[in-house]
This record gives C-alpha cells, sequence and structure tokens, in this order.
C-alpha cells in the first residue's frame, strides 16, 4: 500500500510494506534509489510494521523544478514521514543512512535507533568545497530527479557538523548505542560520527534485534 | 506583477522611485524568473542582485540612477521571492544557477554586475566558477566575514541545538499550509522595519505596494513562506573567504559600518589580507546593511566611476 504525503510541495510516497501492530521500521532509499517494492529479506525477523519512503525526486514522488536539493530538505522528507508513522527505528542505505543520522539528531525522542548501510550517496561531497561550478542539468522531470543525483551526490558534509547530529542524537536517546554503522564504506563524516559514544560499529541483524526490543 | 492598487494611491509613488521600463520571464529548469529592466533597452547591460528575502523591486530608486547614466539595467526576483515561482526546493546553488540562466537568457557577453548582501555571495560564486561572464563585480554589504551572514538559509549555526533542528522540522512538516500573515499596508511595513530599522516609513509601505499581493483579507508579502530566515547546514565564511583571494573580477567592496540584524557584519580591516589584487573596499561610515537605499547617489556615482 502507498500513502502520499504532502512536504512543500513535494508530494512523498510512504509505503507500507508490512503492516501490524509492534516497533515500527522506517526504510530510506540510497541516491537515485528507490523504495523496495517487497519487504527485503534481511528485514523480515523485524516484528513490527515496516514502511519505506521515497525521497523529493525519487521513485513514485514528485519531481520538482529546477534543483535546489540539500540533505536538510531530505530529513524534513524523513521527519513527515516519521510524522504519519509515529516512533520508528530507520534504516538508511547510501544517503538513507546519512539522513537517518540528521533525523536522529533532530528527532531523539521520536527516532528509537538508526542502522546506516552501504549504498549510494553514502560518502557525499567531503569537508569543504572543491572548486566553484555551477551546475545545470537538463532537467527531464522524471524520478530519479538528474539534480538530486548531481547535488545530493557532492553536498558537503563538515566532520564537525554531521558529528553535531549524533551527539544530539545520543544525548537525548533512551538507548544505550542509538547508531548502529552497518556499513564498510568509512567516509571521513562517518569516521568522525564513529568516535562519538554511542556510536557503535554491529551488524545489521544484531542492531535491529536491539531496536526491536526498543518497541 | 502587482496589480494596481487604486484606493492607496499615496504609497504608489516614492520620491526617485520609478517602476522598471520593462518586465519579462526567465525560464531556469522549470522555474519561471520574473526579470525586470530599467533604461534603454539598447543600452549596455549591467545586472543587480538582491538580497535574501528582498526582490528587484528594491532597487526601484537604485536602478533609475545607473539607467539615467545610459545601462540598460536588469534585475530579477529570486526563486520564491517578488513575483517569481514559488520553488519546492530552495538553495544556494539553486539561486546561483538561476542567476546564470538570467545572465544566458539576456547576452552571451561578460557583464558588470552589483549585487547586494547574500546576491554579492552568490555573484562571487559565480565569478569564481565562470571568471568570464562577469566583466567587473560590486558587491554591497555582501563580502564574506567570519560573522555568520543571516540572510544566507543555510549557514552554519556551530552549535545548533535540538530545538533549532526541531523547530525547523516543525516548520518543514507544515510549509505545505503555512500563508504569510496578513495585514494591513501599515502593519507588513512596521514588520518589515524590524529587518530594516534605518529605511524611512514612506519606502517600507511604498516596498508593500510592490512586494506584497492584497488578498481579500489584508496584503500578504509575496516571499515563498517556506523560505525562512536563518537555519543551518554546512557552511562556513572561512570557505568563502579564502576563495576571495582567487577572484580574477575587478571588485569593488562597499561595507556598511553600522550592524544591523540583516547586515553581514564585514569588518573591513580583517577583510583586507583575502582580498584579492586590484580590488578596492570603501566603508561607508554611519551606514547600514541598505547603503544603496541610504545613499542612492553616491553608490550611484561609485559604481558609474567604478564601471567607466
Amino acid at each position: 500500500m502507498t500513502v502520499f504525503l504532502q512536504h512543500n510541495r513535494v508530494r512523498l510516497a510512504l509505503h507500507t510494506l508490512r503492516s501490524g501492530d509492534g516497533p515500527r521500521l522506517l526504510l530510506l532509499h540510497a541516491l537515485g534509489d528507490r523504495s523496495p517494492e517487497r519487504l527485503p529479506a534481511e528485514f523480515e525477523p523485524w516484528p513490527g510494521a515496516v514502511f519505506a519512503l521515497d525521497f523529493t525526486g525519487h521513485g513514485s514522488s514528485s519531481v520538482p523544478a529546477g534543483g535546489g536539493y540539500t540533505a536538510e530538505v531530505l530529513m524534513g522528507d524523513a521527519d513527515v514521514a516519521l510524522a504519519a508513522i509515529g516512533p520508528a527505528t530507520v534504516v538508511g542505505r547510501g544517503l538513507g543512512g546519512y539522513i537517518a543520522l540528521l533525523l536522529a539528531g533532530a528527532r531523539p525522542a521520536q527516532v528509537r535507533g538508526i542502522a546506516v548501510l552501504d549504498g549510494a550517496g553514502l560518502a557525499g561531497g567531503g569537508d569543504t568545497p572543491g572548486p566553484a561550478v555551477v551546475r545545470g542539468v537538463p532537467g527531464a522531470l522524471s524520478a530519479p530527479d538528474p539534480f538530486a543525483l548531481v547535488e545530493l551526490g557532492s553536498d558537503l558534509r563538515p566532520r564537525p557538523y554531521v558529528r553535531r547530529f549524533a551527539e544530539l542524537a545520543v544525548e537525548a536517546s533512551k538507548m544505550a548505542d542509538p547508531i548502529a554503522v552497518c556499513a564498510r564504506q568509512r567516509p571521513a563524516w562517518l569516521e568522525a560520527v564513529l568516535e562519538v559514544p554511542g556510536v557503535v560499529e554491529e551488524p545489521l541483524e544484531a542492531a535491529l534485534r536491539r531496536f526491536a526490543l526498543a518497541g | 506583477m502587482t496589480a494596481p492598487v487604486t484606493d492607496e494611491p499615496r504609497f504608489l509613488t516614492y520620491p526617485g522611485a520609478r517602476r522598471p521600463d520593462r518586465h519579462r520571464w526567465v525560464d531556469s529548469y522549470g522555474v519561471r524568473l520574473h526579470v525586470c529592466e530599467w533604461g534603454d533597452a539598447s543600452g549596455p547591460p549591467l545586472f543587480l542582485v538582491h538580497g535574501g528575502s528582498d526582490f528587484a523591486g528594491t532597487f526601484d530608486v537604485f536602478a533609475p540612477l545607473l539607467a539615467d547614466a545610459g545601462w540598460r539595467v536588469i534585475s530579477w526576483d529570486h526563486r520564491g521571492h517578488g513575483d517569481s515561482d514559488h520553488a519546492a526546493l530552495y538553495s544556494w546553488d539553486a539561486d546561483v544557477r538561476d542567476a546564470l540562466s538570467v545572465l544566458d537568457a539576456t547576452t552571451p557577453d561578460a557583464v558588470p554586475v552589483v549585487a547586494h548582501s547574500k546576491g554579492g555571495g552568490m555573484m562571487l560564486q559565480l565569478a569564481e566558477a565562470l571568471p568570464y561572464r562577469l566583466s567587473k563585480l560590486v558587491v554591497i554589504d555582501g563580502l564574506p566575514s567570519r560573522d555568520p551572514a543571516p540572510d544566507v538559509s543555510d549557514h552554519e549555526h556551530r552549535r545548533f541545538t535540538q530545538k533549532t533542528l526541531a523547530d525547523w522540522l516543525d516548520h518543514r512538516r507544515a510549509a505545505h499550509i503555512n500563508l504569510r500573515k496578513p495585514g494591513t499596508l501599515e502593519e507588513l511595513a512596521r514588520r518589515r522595519k524590524r529587518m530594516n530599522p534605518r529605511l524611512p516609513d514612506d519606502w517600507l509601505r511604498y516596498l508593500v505596494t510592490i512586494g506584497a499581493r492584497r488578498d481579500p483579507d489584508g496584503w500578504r508579502w509575496k516571499l515563498d513562506p517556506a523560505i525562512r530566515f536563518g537555519g543551518f547546514g554546512p557552511w562556513s565564511p572561512e570557505w568563502s573567504l579564502q576563495r576571495l583571494k582567487e577572484l580574477r573580477v575587478p571588485l569593488l567592496g562597499l561595507t556598511a559600518t553600522v550592524e544591523e540584524e540583516m547586515g553581514w557584519g564585514t569588518n573591513h580591516r580583517a577583510l583586507l589580507p583575502y582580498l584579492p589584487p586590484r580590488a578596492e573596499i570603501i566603508p561607508f561610515e554611519n551606514t547600514g546593511h541598505f547603503i544603496h537605499i541610504e545613499h542612492p547617489h553616491r553608490v550611484a556615482e561609485l559604481v558609474l566611476e567604478f564601471l567607466r
């Protein structure tokens, strides 16, 4: 089942991969990707409902004109989904993993725990800007939006900035270790996040077991 | 564009103010931008770039002074501002890209640009990315500074709090139903006075008739309510300062000396080590952020001299 949620002028597709009671799980896809059509095997053991969100410009969500993507706006996408489903554990691939971290820092009471998985867009554009470029992308206006690929593939993730989100998440969380890094990729921002107490390296299976217990 | 306001005629004019001679639209990858021009259409083009929360009509006094000297003066409302489309997304890069769309739609040649506040930052980036596109650059109180620039929506609050983030997300959750607060023309002028405390009341009333629209329940600023003053995001003034050194386009910077909420708090002496060769900085004594509105004639003279 898919419902559409409004985030400013964008219509976001939120898919229910499995309905039911118990703890909720929200899946965030990688850059240029879309939500899976069926519940992936690795989330089968999850004891409750599983949702998946298509980010702005991706999957069945609307593709806005003229670009202007930022990771912070995608955090807003995920937050609109959170408002619809209630407190949840969030698992993100690639870019979705980074967005999950931002959301955990901003909404620590509603995000039970997060798991960061490998995937497109995990690295981002590093600490500081490279050469200035003005990037125009002839818009096909179909998902995935080429503007999203260009802008979110290179958005800056300075270590002190990203680390702050991890600190906020851990400070306010009721969980012992609310941030699980299951990815093998290690962009600089993720190395910095791993230095924060409460951020652990852990297989996805183990992280999901812990987070499911938190409800 | 604002429909004529028939029953509040006394605010339709302001001494020295002149509405643009021509209006047109530019499509920037699907976002429709409102472009206006003052002066002879066959004159050499000169671009004016407004700052955050502003609109091209704020040049109604300044632009005609340049147009009367023979320039074809062109400005546009940034996405979400003035009469341009309210977009789904806003970012610094998108604003710079839109700027290039307006330049490209006008001329392929290198052009002089005068930019205020956030517009200055945008044009410094354009000058670095495409130096062949600009012939000269004037930045009015918009040169980088170590202090955060308040009209840049995505600057870094180094120690942003969980509340900052939650407030921003709450704003995003409601963005699709948010409307600007309606009010009388006087009320809107008073609200703007809080951001522009040094500008004359009659000027702010005049701006309402251009930058706001009249709905059945009152006047509303046209600025997209999804756009928020201030914010957070990865940005550091140090990045802009370092890049300033490499600027190849001749630069004239005018800096304010009176701190204001909208101002960039640029300390011109602190800026000196970062200036590119041949750049000139002129601080304006006892002047706030809107230097070209407080001193339109003096700024126009300096700009015309610099462009000569």
